[in-house]
């Protein structure tokens, strides 16, 4: 597939023939595709799936489990380690309230960084509030990155959850994660990654990774809004029990005991949103038909545009230059992010700006919040040019009131 | 640069955002609110004694409509009876839906703009939200 007319597959440019979308690290546009297999299940074939003993039923029900195949040959895991939550936050929580509520202690240390999403971090803080366990943070390198240098020397035997992120959110960093879960396996620990961000970006590979659990949205990868991912390996979910009990996950119910069908079905507790399961592989078959080398040279091009045109400019502080995903965050100068935002937002460039549900890393920059532009496959060299536009006449605008 | 632009960011506001007005808390009833979502945090405080209110200060952070706003507050409100500074509040509320203004919002009339970008109204009502809770005889502990 060519990427120089990849836009017509997204129908939300036709509707806002001027919108520069900037903002994919919050979520990604979705293509026509996706959109057309969701309208497919619901005026073809929607109905309620591994219930009904008719044909229509047993069309969604293989559909949906094509989707769940569809995933877990994308990420190299087998069909019973991919779980089906709304979201990566509600795959993170789960991988806490479910691995971490039956096997972490008292005086347990759970490792993190200060580079996570709240999702990443905040049910660990809470577990450990409540086990009387520690939470403890790997230091960041000058630039804000994890590198395994520190992570050894925060890395000891007491050591049994490593909650690290893939990509992060706001610097656009890729930790070293083939590392840091080898030594986290050999000092005992687990590790449970949230590959949200770098879903997008590149081919993640959880055998060759060897990660215990990874967990990812939908949305961020040009798929639905309401369905996310939690892989798991096998022999941490078989002993796994689920949070939730009722329709679809039991397999013998009496009146004082039930048992549980086999994984992954036992997590899944009640009518999933179907429609956007399958919209997920139809989102994976769209990626596969590009290729992740494809995207990345594609974003990569972007990028390194962007930060050249920028170069030049002053009265801004770009945070990370040296990232290897396409996302720069940055401010103006003494203007606050969402004072400059809404410049952006009236020449239709969308951008985010805050604290990008990441605080740890905001306060670590120790500033408000900063602008943060993302680019990905529907963006153009125009883009980063209006971008780049409005970077100026923000500089210039508020210039004015100095 | 369009008008509307010119029209949220008065030099006025910017005035107010650089040198805030009756900045800093002296201990009087208050009210904390926060949008934690941009990071806009304001605590207004309020001297409200024999229907008059007498003083109201701010202490805070966010940008510039969020901070000017709360120091804009403190000025016009001072002095009003209760009544009177409860219209105003209804009346500033009224500007930000984009039905009108009027006059007795004095120098508050600067923020008739923001009713422009609805993604800033939040901004530009954070500290008259929590005015209105003082008004009401609502303070935190």
């Amino acid at each position: 597939m060519c990427l120089d007319n990849i836009r017509e597959q997204f129908e939300i440019y036709k509707n806002n023939p001027d919108l520069v979308y900037l903002d994919t690290c919050a979520t990604s546009l979705k293509p026509k595709c996706v959109l057309d297999k969701m309208e497919e299940y619901y005026t073809k074939y929607g109905v309620n799936i591994h219930r009904g003993v008719y044909n229509l039923s047993y069309k969604a029900s293989s559909e949906y489990d094509e989707a769940r195949e569809k995933v877990a040959n994308f990420i190299n895991s087998n069909f019973n380690e991919v779980i089906f939550k709304r979201n990566a936050s509600e795959a993170l929580n789960y991988v806490a309230l479910t691995y971490g509520e039956q096997n972490l202690k008292e005086g347990d240390v759970v490792l993190t960084t200060e580079l996570e999403h709240h999702s990443s971090v905040l049910p660990w803080m809470k577990l450990c509030e409540r086990k009387k366990a520690i939470l403890r943070y790997v230091k960041l390198n000058d630039e804000g990155r994890i590198t395994v240098e520190e992570f050894k020397k925060a890395l000891d035997n007491k050591v049994k959850v490593v909650a690290i992120t893939l990509v992060s959110n706001v610097m656009g960093y890729v930790t070293p994660i083939k590392e840091i879960i080898k030594l986290s396996h050999e000092a005992g620990a687990i590790v449970s990654v949230d590959a949200a961000q770098a879903v997008a970006h590149f081919k993640i590979d959880v055998k060759d990774l060897d990660c215990d659990f990874l967990s990812f949205s939908a949305h961020k990868m040009m798929g639905p809004t309401g369905v996310g991912v939690l892989f798991g390996k096998d022999k941490h979910l078989k002993k796994m029990m689920p949070l939730e009990y009722g329709g679809d996950m039991n397999d013998e119910v009496d009146k004082t005991s039930v048992t549980i069908k086999e994984i992954p079905y036992c997590f899944e507790a009640g009518t999933p949103a179907i429609a956007e399961v399958l919209g997920l592989g139809e989102a994976i078959d769209f990626i596969n038909s590009i290729g992740f080398d494809k995207i990345e040279a594609h974003c990569k091009a972007l990028h390194e545009y962007a930060l050249k045109l920028l170069e030049d400019v002053k009265g801004i502080t770009i945070y990370n230059k040296t990232s290897e995903c396409s996302i720069i965050s940055f401010n103006v100068d003494g203007v606050h992010p969402h004072d400059a935002s809404t410049l952006f937002d009236e020449n239709n460039v969308c951008l985010r700006a805050g604290h990008h549900c990441a605080q740890l890393i905001t306060k670590w920059l120790k500033v408000n919040g900063t602008l943060r532009a993302s680019f990905y496959i529907y963006n153009t060299k125009e883009d980063v040019e209006k971008f780049v536009k409005v970077v100026k006449e923000n500089v210039k605008f508020f210039s004015q009131f100095n | 640069m369009n008008n509307d632009l010119e029209n949220l960011y008065r030099q006025v506001i910017m005035d107010h955002y650089k040198n805030p007005r009756n900045k800093g808390l002296k201990g009087y009833p208050h009210i904390h609110l926060k949008n934690p979502s941009c990071g806009d945090d304001i605590t207004i405080e309020a001297d409200i004694s024999e229907g008059i209110v007498k003083e109201v200060r701010h202490e805070g952070k966010g940008c510039s409509i969020c901070c000017s706003s709360a120091s804009v507050l403190t000025e016009v409100v001072k002095g009003k009876s209760v009544e009177e500074a409860k219209e105003m509040v209804e009346a500033y509320f009224k500007m930000m839906r984009g039905e009108g203004s009027s006059d007795e919002l004095e120098e508050a009339l600067v923020y008739e703009g923001v009713s422009k970008f609805p993604a800033r109204i939040k901004c530009a009502t954070i500290s008259w939200k929590a005015f209105e809770r003082l008004l009401n005889g609502e303070k935190d502990e």
